[in-house]
């Protein structure tokens, strides 16, 4: 059993509760997905009145920043001390 | 009540005083000044106060409307929570140029005319770099005169173009400008500095993070808004706005995403922010500046609190990047919990302030018909859970624990965090209290069921592309960088232009002196071989040899005379 160096034990600190807490959040999105057909829409365009419009363009939003922003990193990194240099 | 006592004055002179008190006292002049000046400026009404006609300028120092009410009573309260927030400080140069500072904001929000708002203007840069300087490190003493730079620079412009103006027009009240003559573009662009518009915006995450723990904490709340507020004043409608400020909402998150110091993050995420607010000046209707205004409001109190948290962490454990953090929550269990309500609030999620200010920008830019910047927002206030949302709380607190175990944050700061918190979420869960301070009357509900699905959908999607990509570990992961920016223009090449320009000028000049000694000597010693000692002209000449030359003279005469 993992535990703090003071003999406490973290709910978070094990890695079961970790995957729970991953879990959770897909549990959360699909409940978030079925109970759209339940609400009155009142959507701003064409395009959010489709199903689901926004989980799937949230969820291809970060993804694409992440992956984007990775492109990004190769071309501005430098070293920590780039302009102490 | 008269305009001599503007919160403005009352704040710069009474911080300045504070400077000779010590202690308690200090503390508690301190906590007054913000007090008495957000009574002050509740209380009075409506109005100009305090004309003045100078070298047949009409100089208006106080106007009191709806738009600079609501401005100036947030920087006031911002002014009260950063002060609580500093007081554990022991040095007087901090507290004393941070209320100096918003009084300056201020003085700046309550201008009625360009000329005040110059001087305001250039007194918040130069009371506010010492916010940053008191940091006594080299990088933000650098940092600090570079952000000096380009502020005071903005103030130049400002200046210019107040004169520009007051030629065109005759006039140097400032109300609409516009950008149909020369001094709208310059007034535009020195506010454009300050508001850290795309390619301008450098100095905002290169000195931010450099500041004290409470100095970004005073910074993060006034300067930027000081910005939205002049152009919310001076260019509401103008189109360029909405695509300028879709952009800022759209390109920090990039870097923010893969940035290593927490509070760099955070200067990346208030550009987001702004941009938001710029685009609501931009669409121009009541209900997009609304929107700016309420956004504003609620942004200067919920990114105060998240500066506030990451500066408890850089006071206990002395960094605030994500590669040497984690697992924090087991030390400052409070601190992490404001962090988390002010990631709440800049995520925009029901009930916390975030999410009844942002509602108004978007459907404002929506009722315009703008599908296209309704969906860069939308991908911006995906991209601003993702980085601040979670990123900030996940890598500080959470995360892989880091081994470090610290002390809570002190009394003081943990105050300062509880009321924001309170605040933030006081403003989520009752919106009209907010609603009433704004500029036109508020005809929107927030909370509708399909407002507060279609917002959650976006936020928990986005932490579950978060959760995915780290499950899998294709998030990109904490790392010692600096990542280049447009500051690289000045920063590298604009510094390598001038040595370049230097060495090269060196060169020339030596180049050109050499050749200029060489040319000078060769006509030296010619002119020594003729006239020197030994030269031949002048030698003393013989008698005989002139009367030889004087005949051939007479006789070549002759000859040509006779031809």
């Amino acid at each position: 059993m993992a535990s703090d160096q003071s003999g406490k034990d973290y709910w978070l600190d094990r890695k079961e509760n970790v995957a729970r807490v991953y879990r959770g959040v897909w549990i959360a999105c699909a409940l978030l997905f079925l109970v759209e057909p339940l609400v009155h829409k009142h959507p701003e365009f064409a395009i959010d009145s489709s199903f689901g419009f926004y989980g799937w363009y949230g969820f291809a939003c970060c993804v694409g920043l992440v992956l984007t922003a990775k492109v990004l990193r190769i071309l501005v990194k430098r070293p920590d001390d780039y302009y102490e240099r | 009540m008269s305009a001599s006592l503007s919160p403005a004055l009352l704040l710069i002179f009474g911080s300045l005083l504070a400077a000779v008190m010590r202690g308690r006292i200090r503390s508690a002049w301190l906590l007054l000044l913000p007090v008495a000046g957000f009574v002050w400026l509740a209380a009075i009404p409506a109005g100009e106060y305090g004309h003045l006609a100078y070298l047949g300028l009409d100089i208006v120092p106080v106007r009191v409307d709806r738009w600079s009410r609501l401005f100036g009573l947030v920087f006031l309260l911002a002014a009260l929570l950063s002060t609580i927030y500093a007081l554990h400080v022991k040095d007087w140069v901090q507290p004393v140029a941070g209320l100096g500072y918003a009084g300056a904001a201020v003085g700046a929000v309550l201008a009625g005319d360009l000329i005040t708002l110059f001087v305001f203007w250039e007194l918040t840069a130069v009371s506010s770099v010492f916010l940053i300087w008191q940091r006594r490190t080299t990088r933000a003493y650098q940092a600090g005169l570079r952000y000096l730079l380009v502020q005071l620079l903005s103030g130049v412009l400002l200046l210019i173009a107040a004169a520009v103006w007051f030629r065109q027009t005759g006039s140097i009240r400032f109300d609409h400008v516009g950008l149909e003559t020369s001094a709208g573009w310059l007034m535009f662009i020195a506010f454009g500095m300050k508001c850290a518009f795309p390619l301008l915006h450098n100095w905002l995450q290169d000195a931010y993070p450099e500041a004290t723990e409470a100095g970004t904490v005073f910074l993060s709340a006034f300067t930027t808004k000081l910005a939205v507020y002049a152009l919310a004043r001076g260019f509401s409608g103008t189109e360029h706005l909405i695509w300028i400020g879709a952009i800022m909402t759209a390109f920090p998150i990039f870097y923010a995403v893969i940035e290593n110091d927490l509070r760099r993050v955070l200067a990346y995420s208030l550009n987001n922010q702004l941009g938001f607010m710029v685009v609501g000046i931009g669409v121009g209707t009541e209900l997009a500046l609304n929107g700016t205004a309420a956004h504003a409001f609620a942004h200067i109190l919920y990114k105060a609190l998240l500066f506030m948290s990451m500066g408890a962490v850089l006071l206990r454990t002395g960094t605030v990047n994500g590669t040497d953090l984690g697992g924090l929550y087991k030390s400052m269990p409070w601190t992490t919990g404001f962090c988390i309500v002010g990631a709440a609030s800049i995520s925009a999620f029901p009930l916390f302030s975030g999410f009844v200010s942002k509602s108004l920008i978007l459907t404002a830019v929506a009722a315009e018909g703008h599908l296209w910047i309704w969906l860069i927002l939308l991908f911006a206030s995906a991209g601003v859970f993702h980085h601040s949302g979670i990123k900030i709380p996940y890598f500080a607190f959470f995360a892989h624990d880091s081994g470090k175990r610290c002390k809570e944050a002190p009394m003081n700061m943990l105050v300062a965090m509880g009321i924001t918190a309170a605040l933030c979420i006081g403003i989520g869960v009752y919106p009209a209290s907010l609603y009433a301070l704004l500029p036109f009357k508020v005809d929107f509900e927030p909370y509708t069921a399909w407002h507060v699905l279609s917002q959650l959908q976006l936020l928990m999607f986005s932490a579950l592309a978060f959760s995915v990509l780290m499950w899998y570990r294709i998030y990109p992961p904490e790392m010692h960088a600096v990542n280049l920016d447009s500051d690289w223009l000045y920063r590298r090449l604009g510094y390598a232009l001038t040595r370049g320009m230097t060495t090269a000028f060196i060169g020339l000049r030596s180049r050109v002196s050499a050749r200029a000694a060489a040319a000078l000597g060769f006509a030296v010693r010619r002119i020594y071989l003729h006239h020197g000692p030994e030269g031949v002209l002048a030698r003393a000449w013989p008698t005989g040899s002139m009367v030889l030359w004087v005949a051939i003279l007479l006789a070549s005469y002759l000859a040509i005379y006779y031809l």
